[in-house]
């Protein structure tokens, strides 16, 4: 690594990052029966980033990344994938995209080796390459020593390796990766954020789905955030989370008639309005810093609002969704 | 996942890769990927051997039962039966074979694998035929056993090998043909339960309103009249005549189109409905 690439902290474009979009929508719409799963959305994903699609469960997350991958058949408004029509070209489309989904889309009654063998000859690589490929994957996602056992034996966490490993065999130039990490515990998914991260030090473009901020921070150059299956907001993970605040200082008023006085506290110490959660008497306060808590803290008590309850906090999808939209994640639904 | 620890690789160049993306797939292409997802069918039946109770059990009980039930009240006796009776069973249970395809094809889909197959560059007819190419061992086993069995209670072929072995690929090759709507029902129903209701009521009035069991002139005109186009019919005649004859008939050929038209059909059918599913 060369002193130049060592100096460059802000996160830089990534080796291989072009102007040219990996995939460019507009308008894509999805519905079902009466239902607008996906109502209009355009992305714009440059080629070597990774972007994040933010959304609660039932956004149209996943029904958008399936009409990309091919999978779902596009309603209405257009999707291109450098520069191929993805509704016009979609085996050219499938020779560019690999697809891991949300639940492992590998064969339960083959084994991890079988799986990684199968989908190479599928691709046309011949025997004795395909032999190699399994081996280097199985080697390089930790599956070894579970190579040649039955998948149903396998921990959610090693179908979800295997799965990546099944979408990488040809070094697709894009891959989609709905809810990575949904259901793994801490250590794997750090593990799969690596992996990730890995894949575009390699130039490959990422398009993800997550319903968490810390997931879309942690590795996403830009976010769009979906709900309804409307983009609501896109940007960088910092520029949204100063929309929303660095942390989030929560509040359970033992009195909840004193909400107003509460209120009137915050507005004087950080000069922003708190957001009233549905639940009587609850407070979320978007701070800057975390150290903030304290100030309102001591100002509630010299105002003496009592507390029955308060806790500092990462913001949560929650708190995005109504700094976002002004309402949670469950509401209408 | 030691990603960090791979060995480095040259890096992945989107552009090149569009300019070398293949437009569509090759005649080739989709014979290497019908194996290949034959392969994996295979795979599939050796592990779950309980997919062959229905092959194995079938003929032998079937042939038993049907010989002692009706060998006396339709040809006096047991015997003289067999003969008429075993290519009937033959055409029964190659059917009932292929109706398990769509069922198991159903099944199948509703895994997460089938959205990799899906999201792949293949063929789009390879998911289908793949499991059809492997299930011709399971009418290989099933028309082995009939015949197995036929010959156990006494049946004498006068056919001799050559004719057994004509009729048993005659047979198949008809399976294989027909599992073709099954598949198709198979892509156009909700769940796999419903590809059973929906096979049973196609495979009842075929195999039992045919000459498999009964001489046609004993039959009413109306309902012979059926009979007499069923290919079903047509199988169990052809199959007859080169058991029990050696003997290559018209009927051999009137099934063999039968066969051709039903696949000209629903091949094409069930690739359109399994696109539509996505």
């Amino acid at each position: 690594m060369s002193i130049t690439e060592l100096g460059r902290t802000d996160g830089g474009p990534a080796p291989g990052v072009g102007t040219d979009p990996a995939v460019r929508t507009e308008g894509l719409v999805k519905t079902f029966g009466e239902h607008r799963a996906v109502d209009g959305i355009d992305l714009n994903v440059r080629a070597g980033e990774i972007f994040g699609v933010l959304g609660p469960n039932g956004a149209g997350k996943t029904t958008t990344l399936r009409m990309l991958a091919t999978l779902l058949k596009i309603d209405a408004g257009r999707a291109e994938i450098f520069g191929v029509d993805v509704a016009g070209n979609p085996h050219v489309i499938r020779q560019l995209v690999g697809v891991t989904g949300q639940y492992a889309s590998v064969d339960e009654n083959l084994t991890a080796r079988e799986n990684l063998w199968l989908f190479s000859r599928l691709q046309g690589i011949a025997a004795p390459r395909a032999r190699r490929i399994a081996a280097e994957l199985l080697g390089r996602f930790g599956l070894e020593e579970a190579a040649d056992k039955a998948i149903a034996q396998f921990s959610g966490g090693m179908r979800r390796r295997l799965d990546l490993a099944a979408s990488l065999i040809t070094r697709p130039p894009l891959i989609f990766l709905d809810e990575p990490t949904t259901g793994l515990d801490p250590r794997t998914r750090g593990q799969m954020w690596d992996t990730i991260r890995g894949l575009v030090a390699q130039g490959c473009t990422v398009l993800l789905t997550t319903q968490y901020l810390d997931e879309a921070d942690q590795l996403a150059d830009r976010v769009a955030v979906i709900d309804h299956g409307r983009k609501v907001a896109e940007g960088t993970p910092d520029e949204l989370k100063t929309a929303v605040g660095n942390s989030a200082l929560q509040l359970l008023l033992a009195d909840p008639d004193e909400v107003p006085a509460a209120v009137e506290v915050v507005r004087r110490v950080l000069g922003s309005e708190p957001v009233l959660s549905p639940e009587r008497g609850r407070l979320n306060v978007a701070l800057d810093q975390a150290d903030l808590a304290g100030e309102v803290l001591i100002a509630l008590r010299t105002a003496g609002v009592s507390i029955s309850s308060v806790s500092v906090a990462k913001p949560s999808l929650d708190e995005v969704f109504l700094a976002l939209t002004g309402h949670g994640t469950e509401e209408g639904r | 996942m030691t990603t960090t620890m791979a060995p480095a690789r040259e890096v992945v160049r989107a552009a090149d890769r569009v300019a070398a993306a293949r437009r569509r797939v090759t005649v080739g292409e989709t014979l290497g990927q019908t194996m290949t997802m034959a392969w994996r069918a295979l795979k599939k039946m050796l592990r779950n051997p309980e997919q062959f109770f229905d092959v194995a059990l079938q003929p032998i009980l079937f042939t038993a039962m049907f010989a002692f039930i009706f060998g006396g009240a339709i040809s006096g006796d047991v015997e003289s039966y067999l003969p008429l009776m075993v290519p009937g069973i033959l055409a029964q249970t190659v059917l009932t074979t292929c109706m398990a395809t769509g069922t198991q094809l159903r099944e199948d889909m509703e895994k997460g694998v089938f959205d990799r197959f899906k999201s792949l560059p293949i063929a789009r007819i390879a998911p289908l035929a793949g499991p059809m190419v492997a299930d011709l061992l399971r009418y290989t086993i099933a028309a082995t056993l009939t015949f197995g069995m036929g010959l156990v209670m006494g049946y004498r072929p006068g056919g001799g090998a050559g004719g057994v072995l004509a009729a048993i690929l005659l047979a198949i090759f008809t399976g294989w043909s027909l599992a073709w709507v099954f598949t198709w029902v198979g892509t156009i129903a909700r769940s796999a339960q419903a590809v059973q209701g929906i096979s049973m009521m196609i495979l009842f009035p075929l195999t039992f309103l045919s000459n498999a069991f009964v001489p046609v002139e004993t039959l009413p005109g109306w309902l012979a009249a059926f009979v007499r186009v069923n290919p079903v019919s047509h199988l169990v005649t052809a199959a007859r005549d080169l058991a029990n004859g050696a003997l290559v008939s018209g009927e051999v050929a009137w099934t063999l189109l039968a066969c051709l038209i039903v696949i000209a059909i629903f091949a094409p059918l069930s690739v359109r409905s399994y696109k539509r599913h996505m």
